[in-house]
C-alpha cells in the first residue's frame, strides 16, 4: 500500500475545504455578531447540503410538556457502565483516561439525576460499528459506549481510553480529530444536547469541517478538554476535565418571567 | 457572568451501536391496550429517505398529565414513561407504539414533542406533531396559528388506520417547521 496515494477524482484536497472554512471564518468576524452554536448550513461539511433547513427556526414559547425531560434512574443505568475498559476478558489497548466535569443550566446550577451517554472509536481510531469501514483493528477488549448518570452537584465522570482520529470521505485525506461524542439531557425537553467532545493539543481541529462548522472561535473551543493533574490519578490513568451547560431551560422562563 | 451554553454537533453515523437499546421505541407494548402507531419517514432536500436519522419523543399520558417515572431504558412492560427512541431505518422510516397524548391543559391542542438527529446534520432540531382532530384547540394554539397554512400543516400528524403518520422534512419545499426555545 502506498501512502502517498493520488486523490480519487471525486475527492476534493483539503485546501479546497481549509479554504471555504477560512472564507466563513473572514465572512463571520466582518460581521461582528457572535454566534455559540454550529451552523446548520455549513457547505464544507459536505453531507450537511441537503440536511439542513432553509426556513428560520421558529421562536416559541414551550409548553408544559417542553418544560419538563425525561426521567432517569438507578434503573435505568449500571454504575459499571460508566467504565468503558469495563466488561470484556482483558484490558483495552490505548491510554487509559477519566472524563469528568459538571452539567450545568444557564445559571450555573447542577442538572441532577440526568442521562449521559457516549460513544468513541478505540484507539485506533475504529468504531464496534458495522459501517466503519476503516482498516484499523478492532479491540476485542473495547466497545467504546458508556453511560451514568449525573450526581447532586451535576458531576459525571467516564474511565476510557482515550480515541484515535479517524479517516472519512468528506473530501480527499480527511481526518477527524479524536474525538468521545456525548448525549446529554437536561431538567427540560428543550435543554437536550448531542455534541462532541475534543482533546486539547490536536492540529486536527484546524483541519475538520465539523469543528469549525461552530464559526467562532471561543465557543468551538467549549467543546475541548483540559488537561487536569488533580484527575490523572497516580500509576493509573489521566484526567481529562469538561464542564458541559444547558441553556434554555426553566430558568430561562423563570427570568423571563421575572421580568414581565 | 452567565455561562454560554455547549455547542452542537452531528449525532454522526456512527451512534447506532451506542444510542439505540432494546425496546427504544416501544413506550407502550405494541397492541396492547390504547396503543397507536407513530410513524413516518425523515427526508433530505432532494425529497431521499435519510436511513441514518435518530427520531426522539417527548409526551404527555392521554390524560395531559406528565409522566415522571424513570425506565426508559429498562422498560418493564407498564410504566408509561413518556420517552422513546427510533433510529430510522434503510428506507428512512421510523416507528413508535404508543399512547396518545392529551391536552396538558383544558382546551389546548396535544402535541408529540420531537428531536430529530442525523448525520450530516450539525445540531439536533426541535419540532411538534400535533394530536390531529381537535380543530378548535388547533385553530387556538399560539405556534400553529403563528405559522402561514401551509406551514402550519408540516406540524400536524395525519391518520392511518394504525394511528398517526408524521414525515419530517429536513429541506425543501415542504420542509417541516422547526423550533427555537428562548434562551437558545
Ligand atoms: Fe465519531
Amino acid at each position: 500500500m502506498s501512502s502517498i496515494a493520488v486523490p480519487a477524482p471525486e475527492l476534493e484536497p483539503q485546501s479546497v475545504i481549509s479554504s471555504e472554512i477560512a472564507a466563513i471564518e473572514a465572512g463571520y468576524r466582518q460581521a461582528g455578531v457572535e454566534e455559540t452554536q454550529p451552523r446548520l448550513d455549513y457547505p464544507p461539511y459536505r453531507s450537511s447540503t441537503l440536511r439542513h433547513p432553509t426556513g428560520d427556526l421558529c421562536d416559541v414559547e414551550p409548553e408544559t410538556i417542553e418544560r419538563w425531560a425525561p426521567c432517569f434512574g438507578a434503573r435505568d443505568v449500571d454504575p459499571l457502565e460508566a467504565d468503558l475498559t469495563a466488561g470484556h476478558a482483558g484490558e483495552p489497548i490505548g491510554e487509559r483516561i477519566i472524563l469528568a466535569g459538571r452539567v450545568v443550566d444557564g445559571a450555573g446550577r447542577p442538572v441532577r439525576g440526568q442521562l449521559v451517554e457516549i460513544w468513541q472509536a478505540n484507539a485506533a481510531g475504529r468504531y464496534t460499528h458495522e459501517r466503519d469501514q476503516h482498516p484499523a483493528p478492532l479491540d476485542p477488549n473495547f466497545t467504546g459506549t458508556g453511560r451514568c448518570l449525573t450526581d447532586a452537584d451535576g458531576r459525571y465522570r467516564f474511565q476510557t481510553i482515550k480515541p484515535g482520529p479517524y479517516p472519512w470521505r468528506n473530501h480527499f485525506n480527511a481526518w477527524r480529530p479524536a474525538h468521545v461524542h456525548f448525549s446529554v439531557f437536561g431538567s427540560s425537553f428543550t435543554q437536550r444536547l448531542v455534541t462532541q467532545l475534543y482533546f486539547p493539543g490536536d492540529p486536527l481541529r484546524a483541519l475538520d469541517p465539523i469543528y469549525q462548522s461552530i464559526i467562532d472561535d471561543r465557543a468551538r473551543d467549549r467543546l475541548v478538554a483540559t488537561y487536569d493533574h488533580d484527575l490523572t490519578s497516580h500509576e493509573w490513568a489521566t484526567g481529562y476535565r469538561w464542564d458541559i451547560v444547558l441553556t434554555g431551560g426553566r430558568q430561562t422562563w423563570f427570568e423571563s418571567e421575572d421580568v414581565a | 457572568m452567565t455561562p454560554t451554553a455547549t455547542p452542537g454537533q452531528t449525532v454522526g453515523p456512527f451512534f447506532h451501536y451506542a444510542l439505540p437499546y432494546e425496546g427504544d421505541r416501544d413506550l407502550v407494548p405494541p397492541g396492547g391496550p390504547g396503543a397507536v402507531v407513530l410513524r413516518g419517514q425523515v427526508l433530505d432536500g432532494a425529497g431521499n429517505a435519510v436511513p441514518d436519522a435518530l427520531v426522539e419523543l417527548w409526551q404527555a399520558r392521554p390524560d395531559g398529565t406528565v409522566a415522571r417515572e424513570p425506565g426508559s431504558l429498562r422498560r418493564d412492560g407498564w410504566t408509561f414513561t413518556g420517552f422513546g427512541r427510533a433510529a430510522t431505518g434503510g428506507d428512512g422510516c421510523y416507528a413508535f407504539s404508543t399512547l396518545v397524548p392529551g391536552p396538558t391543559e383544558a382546551g389546548r391542542a396535544a402535541f408529540f414533542a420531537v428531536t430529530v438527529f442525523a448525520r450530516g446534520l450539525l445540531d439536533r432540531l426541535f419540532t411538534r406533531a400535533y394530536v390531529p382532530g381537535d380543530s378548535a384547540a388547533l385553530a387556538a394554539d399560539p405556534l400553529l396559528s403563528s405559522l402561514p397554512a401551509e406551514r402550519r400543516r408540516t406540524l400536524i400528524a395525519s391518520t392511518d388506520e394504525r394511528g398517526f403518520v408524521f414525515d419530517i422534512r429536513l429541506q425543501g419545499g415542504d420542509e417541516t417547521v422547526f423550533l427555537r426555545y428562548p434562551g437558545q
